[in-house]
């Protein structure tokens, strides 16, 4: 029951409800959670509730951790 | 990382086990603490890519798992009550209490339904006015805030007829539990991806400040989690503690704001049980008295007492990440997933089920 799924939002019903789709599935989720959720937003969907946007990865913070770690590995061989 | 064509997702979790490899330098134990990670590490076979020096356990991620058995009984009885229509998450419906479990009162005609959100339970209490609908109303912080949207429309909406089981708990006390737990003995968590999408990262600050324990919070694929563990492996080693977000395209570290402002109306704290690791000082999400309409356990005369732990089985142990399951002497024999005598072997995301469904003669995709 914790798994949570990405829904890319299709439309709104109302004002806390969105049609969303999650591969080839469209369900209706509630939105009340992510107040400024917009269609074509990716959303996180936890039990039928939309629990945050999924933002784009600027991939920064884990090449910093990767540096870091491959330093203290001995990297490069 | 960049994704070149010399660079792909095997060579990059290749390269990923070799630096863990070198970084752990003694015996380190991690405990993953969420359901999805549990599922995703033995799904992707990440176990075998570990050092031998670096276990990594499962701990009380799955909220199923850590429902008490006096909270079962408790939905198990309210099943059989004259009008009442039980709406339940999948999970919760096989899970055994000391005499039945939500199936087999279905199966004896009891009006138990199954839904995957909140939502339709309220739906279910709009469209059958002459029924109460209670929702068994379980898991962390990720359910709470969904729980209480729904005990909100309700009051404005004026529902009679719909009340909650409410067995929510709050993960950051019993990660402090553990921390403290001179058996556990733990030098790293990975945190939960979604539950910290909630909170945010400053509940779990007191882990590397006040117990000495890294942390990482992780995505949830193959890569992602190999990163988390080279995280706290790398905390470990440095002595540079902190609670590292390596899932910042979903945690925010203030975590989300209307979320945790809807839990705040609606509940409050209270002590609770937690199977196999006690009573929880200020672990549960509890109906505030303003609320006290849609409590089931106000509203209606249901038993919540101690009971003890299915005879034999060990979740107590597992969820403490003291044993590895196999180590139940039920495990497989008399506890299986259609047979099951713990939650833990119930839920997909239960120690004992993805144990047995990924782990025992499961291929590793990383090899060739
Ligand atoms: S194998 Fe079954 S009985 Fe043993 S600890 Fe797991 S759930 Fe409990």
């Amino acid at each position: 029951m914790c798994l949570a799924i990405p829904h890319r939002i299709i439309s709104f019903i109302g004002s806390n409800r969105a049609i969303a789709l999650a591969g080839a599935v469209e369900t209706e989720i509630r939105t009340d959670l992510v107040p400024d959720a917009a269609v074509d937003d990716v959303v996180i969907v936890h039990a039928g509730f939309a629990i945050e946007k999924l933002r784009q990865e600027d991939g920064a913070e884990l090449e910093k951790i990767w540096k870091e770690v491959t330093e203290l590995a001995g990297y490069p061989e | 990382m960049q994704d070149t064509p010399s660079n792909t997702p095997r060579e990059r979790i290749a390269k990923l086990s070799r630096a863990l490899d070198r970084i752990v330098d003694r015996r380190i134990k991690v405990m993953e603490v969420c359901g999805t990670h549990t599922v995703s590490i033995f799904r992707q076979g990440l176990r075998s890519l570990l050092p031998a020096s670096l276990e990594l356990v499962s701990g009380p991620g799955c909220p199923v798992c850590v429902t008490d058995q006096a909270e079962i009984d408790a939905a198990v009885s309210l099943a059989r009550m004259e009008g009442i229509t039980v709406a339940t998450y999948g999970d919760m419906i096989k899970v055994p209490g000391s005499g039945t479990s939500l199936l087999e009162e279905r199966s004896r005609g009891m009006d138990v339904r199954v839904v995957t959100s909140a939502d339709q339970a309220l739906s279910l209490a709009r469209n059958c006015r002459d029924r109460t609908v209670v929702l068994i109303a379980v898991g962390f912080e990720t359910t709470a805030p969904a729980t209480a949207s729904v005990i909100l429309d309700a009051r404005s909406e004026g529902l009679e007829n719909f009340l909650v089981l409410d067995l929510h708990k709050s993960v950051p006390p019993a990660l402090k539990t553990l921390a403290s737990d001179p058996l556990v003995k733990l030098d790293a968590f990975l945190l939960p991806g979604h539950v910290s999408v909630i909170t945010g990262l400053t509940p779990y600050r007191f882990l590397p400040e006040e117990h000495g324990i890294a942390c990482a919070v992780a995505g949830f694929e193959a890569e992602e989690i190999m990163i988390g563990l080279l995280e706290t492996a790398r905390q470990v080693k440095t002595g540079r503690l902190a609670v590292a977000s390596l899932y910042s395209r979903a945690v925010r570290p203030e975590g989300n704001p209307a979320a945790r402002a809807v839990i705040e109306k609606v509940f409050t704290y209270a002590d609770a049980p937690w199977r196999g690791l006690g009573i929880i000082p200020s672990s549960g999400y509890v109906i505030r008295e303003e609320f006290a309409q849609f409590d089931a356990l106000k509203r209606l005369d249901i038993p919540l007492s101690a009971v003890p732990p299915p005879e034999g089985c060990l979740c107590g142990e597992v969820l403490r990440g003291l044993i590895e399951p196999p180590s139940c002497p039920l495990f497989g024999c008399e506890c299986t997933p259609n047979h099951p005598v713990g939650p833990c072997m119930v839920s997909t995301e239960g120690s004992c089920a993805a144990f047995l469904k990924f782990h025992q003669g499961g291929d590793n995709p990383w090899e060739d």
